[in-house]
C-alpha cells in the first residue's frame, strides 16, 4: 500500500506532476540524445581521421614521425611484411604506402601536397580512397602508370578537370629533384575539404620509380576489425619487429583528437550535471510544494504512529516514482530520436566550413554508448533521490502538533 | 491500576514575549474502560492535556503513565511506537488520508504495525461493518459525509485494539443528529469492547454521554465528577 499511496499522492495535482515530469523527460532526453549526437560527432572525427590514411596502427622506420622525409623509409618491406602479418589477427587488413611531401602544379596554380603511392586493392581496405570516394572518373587500375587521383577541392582550386595534366615534384632517394607529369583519371570527394586539397594518389610502383626508391615504402598502415583491440595488437606487432622500426596506434598519431576524446568524457559529465541542476531545482520545488500542502496529513500520520524515518521513506518513494516515470519516458524518447536519425543522420553541410575546421563529418550520426545511457540515468536517479532528502527531511522534522497546526 | 495517571502536569507556551500557562499542575487518573469527557471553554487546556497524554506534545513538568509506561520520558521513536500500538486518535478534522479509501484508511495503521495485508483487509472490513459503513469500503473521504468520515476515523482508532482512544472534539464539525449517532456508536464500542475513551469537548451532548466529566478552566481541573449514564 506504501507504493500505492505514493503513486496516488503523486497524481493529486496532475498539472504540477505533469510539469515536473516534462522537465525530467526533457532533461533526460537532452542528456541521452544530445549526448549521443556529441558522441556521434566525436566518433565521426575519429573515423574520419582514421580513414584519412591513418588506420588503426602504423609502422614506420625510426625517426619518420619526427622527420617524414624519404631518407626515413622502410627499405625492405618484403622481409618485414610476413613478420607483421603473423602478429596481426586474421581479419586485419594492411597496406604499404609511399608518402612524401611534394609540389603539384599546372599552368595556373601551384600547391604543396602530400603525394601518396598506393596499392589500389590493398588501400581500399584501410582508407577512404578505395571506397566509393571517386565522384568523377575512375579509381586506379593496373598499368595506370601516369594516373593520379585528385580531390574535388584541389581540382577546383587548380581550375582543371578530369583528363588534364598535373606535374608533381618531390625530392627522390638520391636527394635529387624528381618531377613527373600525371593525368587526372579520377576525382575523389572526402568528408573534409582539407583532405581533398591535401592528397594526391598514384600507383605505389609509379611513386617508387619516380622517387628512385626501389621497393621501399614510407609506412605500413593496418586496419583492424575492432577498434578496441588496437593497443594489444600494437603490442603484439611491436614485440616481433626489429628495433629500427616503431609502431604507433591512431591515438599516438592523432594527439589532438586523443586529447579531445580525453576531455570529452569529463565534458559529458559536466553537461549532465548542468542539466541536472536545472532539473533538480524543479524536483525540489515540486516536492516542497507538495509537502507543505500536506503538512497536516504528515501530522496525522505522525499522530497515528508513523516514525520520522517512515515519513522520509514515503516522500522518497514519491520522488522515486517520479524519477522512474520521468526516466522511462525520457529514455523512450531519446531512443526514438536516436533510432530516427540513425539512418540519415543530421546534415551539417550548411556549416561545412566550421565542421571542416573541427574535423567533424558533414553528416553526424548519433552514437549511443551503453555507458553514456547508464551515466545519464544514474546521474538523474541518484542525484534526484539525494536532493529529495531535503524536502523529505523537512516533512519528517515537524512534531505532530506543529504539523497539524500548519495552515 | 489506572490506564492513565497524570501527576502535576504543567505546560507553558510562549507567544513572543507572552507566556501562556496552558496547564497548571493537573492531576488526572483514568481507569480502564472509562468514557470520560474533558470539558471547558476554549483555552482551558483540554486539547493540550489530551495531546500530552497521547505523546503528541511534551509537558514541562510532571509525569504521565500510560498503560504502565512513562510517556514523559520516552524518545520520539518510542512515542511513535506507543501511539501506533496503544493509542487510537480521533481528531476534529483532517482525520483521513484523502487519497486512500475508507477501507485503506482503516487498514493503513495495521499495515504500519506489520499486520499482513490480507488480515488488514479483513479486519478493516469487519470494523467498518461494525460502524455501519458496510457499503462504503471503497469510498474516498471526499465521497463520504462528515459523519461517515468520523465513523471511519473511529473504526481506524479502534481497529488495532488500542489501550485507549483519545478524541479531540470529535463532534465539533457534525450536526447534532450525526454527532449523537457517533457518540452512541462509541459508547457501544466502549461497553462491548471495553475500549477506554477520553474526549476533549465543549459540546453539551458529549458531556451528557460521558460517564465521567472533568471540567478544566485556565489550565486547572475545577470539577471532576462521575456522570449518570443516559
Amino acid at each position: 500500500m506504501h507504493l500505492q499511496l505514493a503513486w496516488r499522492n503523486l497524481w493529486r495535482n496532475t498539472r504540477r506532476t505533469a510539469i515536473i515530469l516534462t522537465a525530467i523527460v526533457v532533461g533526460v532526453w537532452a542528456m541521452v540524445f544530445l549526448g549521443a549526437l556529441m558522441r556521434g560527432m566525436a566518433d565521426g572525427m575519429v573515423r574520419n581521421a582514421i580513414d584519412t590514411l591513418t588506420g588503426h596502427i602504423q609502422i614506420h622506420r625510426e625517426g619518420y614521425r619526427s622527420d617524414p622525409v624519404i631518407e626515413n623509409r622502410i627499405d625492405d618491406p618484403g622481409r618485414l611484411i610476413p613478420i607483421i602479418e603473423n602478429a596481426l589477427p586474421p581479419d586485419a587488413r594492411w597496406a604499404a604506402r609511399v608518402r612524401v611531401n611534394a609540389v603539384a602544379n599546372n599552368a595556373r596554380h601551384t600547391a604543396g601536397i602530400t603525394l601518396v603511392g598506393i596499392d589500389p586493392e590493398a588501400e581500399s581496405a584501410v582508407s577512404f580512397i578505395g571506397r566509393p570516394a571517386i565522384s568523377q572518373g575512375r579509381y586506379l587500375r593496373p598499368g595506370d602508370d601516369n594516373a593520379v587521383l585528385a580531390g574535388r577541392a584541389l581540382v577546383d582550386d587548380f581550375e582543371t578537370r578530369l583528363g588534364h595534366k598535373l606535374v608533381l615534384m618531390s625530392q627522390d632517394a638520391q636527394k635529387e629533384v624528381a618531377s613527373r607529369a600525371f593525368r587526372i583519371t579520377g576525382i575523389f570527394e572526402a568528408e573534409l575539404e582539407a583532405t581533398e586539397k591535401g592528397f594526391l594518389f598514384v600507383h605505389k610502383s609509379t611513386a617508387q620509380e619516380m622517387l628512385r626508391m626501389g621497393d621501399a615504402v614510407s609506412e605500413i598502415a593496418v586496419m583492424l576489425a575492432d577498434r578496441t583491440s588496437v593497443a594489444s595488437v600494437a603490442d603484439d606487432v611491436r614485440s616481433v619487429l626489429p628495433d629500427a622500426f616503431v609502431v604507433h596506434t591512431w591515438r599516438d598519431l592523432l594527439p589532438a583528437i586523443t586529447g579531445y576524446l580525453d576531455i570529452f568524457d569529463g565534458f559529458m559529465y559536466l553537461w549532465r550535471l548542468i542539466i541536472f541542476i536545472a532539473m533538480g531545482f524543479g524536483i525540489v520545488n515540486t516536492l516542497l510544494m507538495a509537502i507543505f500542502e500536506r503538512m497536516r496529513e504528515f501530522g496525522l500520520l505522525k499522530a497515528l504512529g508513523m516514525k520520522p524515518w517512515w515519513i522520509v521513506r514515503s516522500v522518497l518513494t514519491e520522488s522515486l516514482l517520479l524519477l522512474v516515470v520521468g526516466l522511462s519516458l525520457g529514455n523512450f524518447f531519446s531512443l526514438l530520436s536516436v533510432w530516427a536519425l540513425s539512418k540519415k543522420g543530421i546534415d551539417l553541410s550548411a556549416f561545412s566550413a566550421g565542421t571542416d575546421l573541427a574535423g567533424i563529418s558533414r553528416v553526424v550520426y548519433p552514437v549511443l554508448e551503453s555507458r553514456d545511457l547508464a551515466a545519464a540515468n544514474l546521474v538523474v536517479f541518484a542525484l534526484g533521490l539525494l536532493i529529495s532528502l531535503y524536502p523529505a527531511a523537512k516533512a519528517a522534522r515537524f512534531t505532530p502538533v506543529e504539523a497539524m497546526a500548519h495552515t | 491500576m489506572p490506564i492513565v495517571a497524570c501527576k502535576n502536569i504543567r505546560k507553558t507556551y510562549r507567544q513572543g514575549d507572552i507566556e501562556v500557562h496552558a496547564l497548571r499542575g493537573v492531576d488526572l487518573s483514568v481507569d480502564k474502560g472509562g468514557f470520560i469527557a474533558l470539558a471547558g471553554p476554549s483555552g482551558s487546556g483540554k486539547t493540550t492535556l489530551l495531546n500530552i497524554i497521547g505523546g503528541l506534545d511534551a509537558c514541562d513538568e510532571g509525569s504521565i503513565l500510560l498503560d504502565g509506561d512513562r510517556v514523559d520520558q520516552m524518545t520520539a521513536s518510542k512515542l511513535a511506537d506507543m501511539r501506533l500500538h496503544k493509542i487510537g486518535f480521533i481528531f476534529q478534522a483532517f482525520n483521513l488520508i484523502p487519497v486512500l479509501s475508507a477501507e485503506e484508511n482503516v487498514a493503513y495503521v495495521m499495515l504500519l504495525q506489520g499486520v499482513p495485508a490480507r488480515e488488514c483487509r479483513e479486519r478493516a472490513r469487519s470494523i467498518l461493518d461494525d460502524v455501519g459503513l458496510a457499503d462504503k469500503y471503497g469510498r474516498r473521504p471526499h465521497e463520504l459525509s462528515g459523519g461517515q468520515q468520523q465513523r471511519v476515523a473511529v473504526a481506524r482508532a479502534i481497529v488495532s485494539n488500542p489501550s485507549i482512544v483519545l478524541a479531540d472534539e470529535p463532534t465539533a464539525n457534525l450536526d447534532s443528529e450525526t454527532g449523537r449517532g457517533l457518540l452512541e456508536m462509541m459508547r457501544e464500542m466502549n461497553e462491548n469492547k471495553d475500549v477506554t475513551f477520553i474526549f476533549s469537548t465543549h459540546d453539551r451532548m458529549v458531556m451528557e454521554h460521558a460517564r465521567r466529566l472533568v471540567r478544566l478552566r485556565d489550565g486547572q481541573i475545577v470539577d471532576d465528577a462521575n456522570h449518570p449514564v443516559q
